[in-house]
């Protein structure tokens, strides 16, 4: 049984290493650390404390047999045309390729195929921050990444910058994204990452690593609306320097599974992390969080509140750690993780984890899990208001503390509509 | 307007309103005395269609229709209003937004169509002044971090605005000082009117000094047992519930 697994996971591997294209940002050396680290470990599946609940060896056994489906090519007027948003700059990006045509940026910003990143910039952050033989999933994405997208700020961009995640495929793929985004020194920008929905069936091993220069400002806002087929494993490791901010929302509505590695490291004084989840699911999706805040320096702080509307027969996971390391003095550190199950087939995961090595901290955490409040729900309708608008009464409300801290009011309204839309399925 | 029939009731089981028989007809004022444990609460909810109590015999009219037959929602549209004994704040849901959706429920109900913004606002002025509500309230989450007084007032301040046939206030004294109750007491009385009626729920005769009742009834161990005018009120104060818990104790022996 468990050499039928191996040789599963082997032949997954072989098969992705024939579907890869030829890409060469990558050095080689992490590519031979890659190959050897999933030579070790293979895929994971639930016995891997990290992807207890999230058991990728078996999806790719039952749901991506084979890989060998093909890339459709999308017309650039269709693009403009389903997915422009106003007042935003409009980034393209059609499974996993930016495509540069159509795709507005202003002066002040590089924005490339990540093949096309300069040498020294790849030198210096290219798998800096996502160590390649951390996980797994960092591994193959190492291996067999052959597309993604550099975007570099060196100063204040006066607009949101909107990347859409388009894709167009038929039949089953598997795509491993690189992303590189660069935040030099007091540079400041509002990028959001809008995941579009689509009907195929594909696998995004998506990973973006984020460097915020010191003094820069970072709201980082990603729209999960995938469709029902999309598989999504979401890995984003940010570095923060001196004074910096990185605000990250995140917006899962969509998707068979979407599992989000989200790592701050703070790794110099003064700088500030805020963390922000909102999930609302159904089905039988698999929707699973895992964060992780570094505290590395002295004088920090980070922040984080997740929630989640649980229904159907899904499952939620929400795994919080919080390191702070023995030199992070004067830290405040909080979590919390809400959820509220609408459904008695669904199911939540949450686990938050603390490793506090600094004597000198102030750090909470707090997780609830339970149902709509009977008593407002009663009081709701005794005031005349339906169950069911009083349900959603409530549950808007619950929500709305995660939608409305959004700065960027298109961005808020788009995040508000997807909302509605998930609560009325 | 409303009749209860030989009404019984129970909670996990436990039998605490034993046979309560009550007239109501538009116009007039009802107070339900009565000591702790009584029945008094568990009245008001199961007239205002909390699920948690089982109904196990009797009935109950409202306006020509069977009121059991109603989920809570229907009540409140067919014109119940429950003034709460410990209002619920509810985080993240505005009062006005609250009223609002309240409103055109009711309306839709009625078959008539949502009112508009305009004359939503107006409406919502106009009531605010019944109970002196500071505007700022109702912006705010319903009940959230209101003092005591405040949400009693928020209360009465809906009721205002969504103007019930049939108003119960469930212990609507408790916990308010002398300056809020005579508020709230004076609210309650512009809101009264010949076509409309009102049941005052309470421990204490106080607040029966402002809202002055046409009947009283005194409840005790699941039953009414004693009704008679606003004097009878006035006796309770002056002796207290033992000389009725010796009566009806023994009797019930």
């Amino acid at each position: 049984m468990i050499t039928d697994k191996l040789t599963a996971t082997h032949n997954f591997l072989e098969e992705l290493a024939k579907q890869a294209g030829k890409a060469d940002f990558m050095p080689a050396n992490e590519i031979g650390l890659a190959l050897q680290y999933l030579e070790e470990k293979g895929i994971p599946n639930n016995r891997h404390e990290d992807y207890k609940y999230c058991n990728i060896e078996a999806i790719l056994r039952k749901e991506f047999k084979t890989i060998t489906g093909k890339e459709i090519a999308l017309a650039a007027t269709d693009l403009k045309k389903n997915y422009f948003i106003k007042d935003a700059y409009n980034v393209y990006v059609v499974n996993g390729k930016l495509i540069a045509e159509i795709s507005e940026v202003p002066a002040n910003i590089a924005l490339l195929a990540i093949d096309k990143t300069p040498a020294d910039i790849l030198k210096k952050h290219l798998a800096q921050y996502a160590q390649t033989n951390s996980d797994v999933l960092i591994a193959v994405n190492v291996a067999y990444a052959d597309r993604g997208v550099f975007l570099h700020v060196t100063k204040a961009v006066e607009k949101p910058v909107v990347v859409h995640h388009v894709n167009s495929s038929e039949g089953n793929l598997f795509f491993n994204v690189r992303n590189l985004i660069v935040i030099e020194k007091n540079a400041e920008v509002e990028l959001t990452e809008f995941y579009h929905s689509s009907n195929q069936k594909y696998f995004t091993n998506n990973l973006t690593e984020i460097f915020v220069g010191e003094g820069a400002h970072v709201n980082h806002t990603v729209i999960q609306n995938a469709g029902v087929a999309s598989y999504l494993v979401n890995t984003t490791k940010t570095h923060q320097h001196k004074q910096s901010t990185y605000t990250n929302s995140c917006f899962t509505f969509s998707g068979a599974l979407v599992r989000n590695n989200l790592n701050t490291a703070i790794a110099a004084e003064f700088a500030e992390a805020h963390l922000f989840g909102l999930f609302v699911t159904k089905g039988n999706q698999l929707v699973d969080n895992h964060t992780l805040v570094d505290h590395l320096k002295p004088n920090c702080q980070s922040n984080e509140l997740y929630k989640g509307i649980v229904g159907g027969k899904s499952t939620a996971v929400f795994n919080g750690q919080i390191f702070v390391e023995k030199d992070a003095q004067k830290t405040n550190a909080y979590q919390s993780s809400k959820n509220i199950l609408i459904s008695d087939d669904a199911t939540v995961n949450a686990k938050p984890e603390l490793e506090i090595y600094a004597n000198d901290v102030k750090c909470s955490h707090g997780t609830s899990t339970g149902k709509v409040d009977e008593n407002a729900l009663f009081y709701l309708k005794a005031r005349g208001i339906g169950e069911e608008s009083a349900r959603k009464l409530l549950l808007r409300a619950f929500a709305h503390e995660v939608i409305d801290q959004l700065k960027n009011e298109t961005i808020k309204e788009k995040v508000g509509e997807l909302f509605e839309q998930a609560l009325q399925d | 307007m409303l009749s209860i029939k030989n009404l019984k009731a129970e909670i996990n089981g436990k039998e605490i309103l034993k046979g309560i028989n009550l007239e109501v007809k538009a116009g007039e004022v009802h107070a339900i005395m009565g000591p702790n444990g009584s029945g008094k609460s568990t009245l008001s909810a199961v007239l205002a269609g909390r699920e948690d109590y089982d109904v196990t015999g009797g009935s109950i009219t409202f306006n020509g229709k069977d009121l059991l037959e109603l989920a809570a929602e229907d009540r409140a549209r067919e014109g119940i209003f429950l003034a709460f004994q410990y209002p619920v704040e509810i985080p993240g849901v505005s009062n006005i937004n609250f009223l609002r959706t309240a409103v055109n429920e009711i309306r839709k109900y009625k078959g008539l169509p949502d009112m508009e913004a305009k004359e939503f606002l107006a409406l919502i002025k106009e009531k605010q002044k019944v109970v002196e509500l500071d505007a700022k309230l109702t912006g705010r989450s319903v009940n959230e971090g209101f003092s005591g007084g405040e949400k009693k007032r928020n209360e009465i301040f809906q009721m205002a605005v969504l103007e019930p046939k049939l108003a119960i206030l469930d212990e609507t004294d408790s916990g308010l000082d002398i300056d809020a109750l005579r508020i709230v007491a004076n609210g309650v009385n512009k809101l009264k009117n010949k076509d409309n009626a009102t049941i005052v729920i309470t421990h204490y005769q106080r607040l029966l000094d402002y809202i002055v009742p046409d009947f009283v009834h005194i409840l005790y161990n699941g039953k009414i047992v004693k009704s008679g005018g606003k004097e009878l009120a006035l006796e309770m104060e002056e002796k207290g519930y033992d000389e009725i818990k010796k009566q009806y104790d023994t009797a019930a022996v």
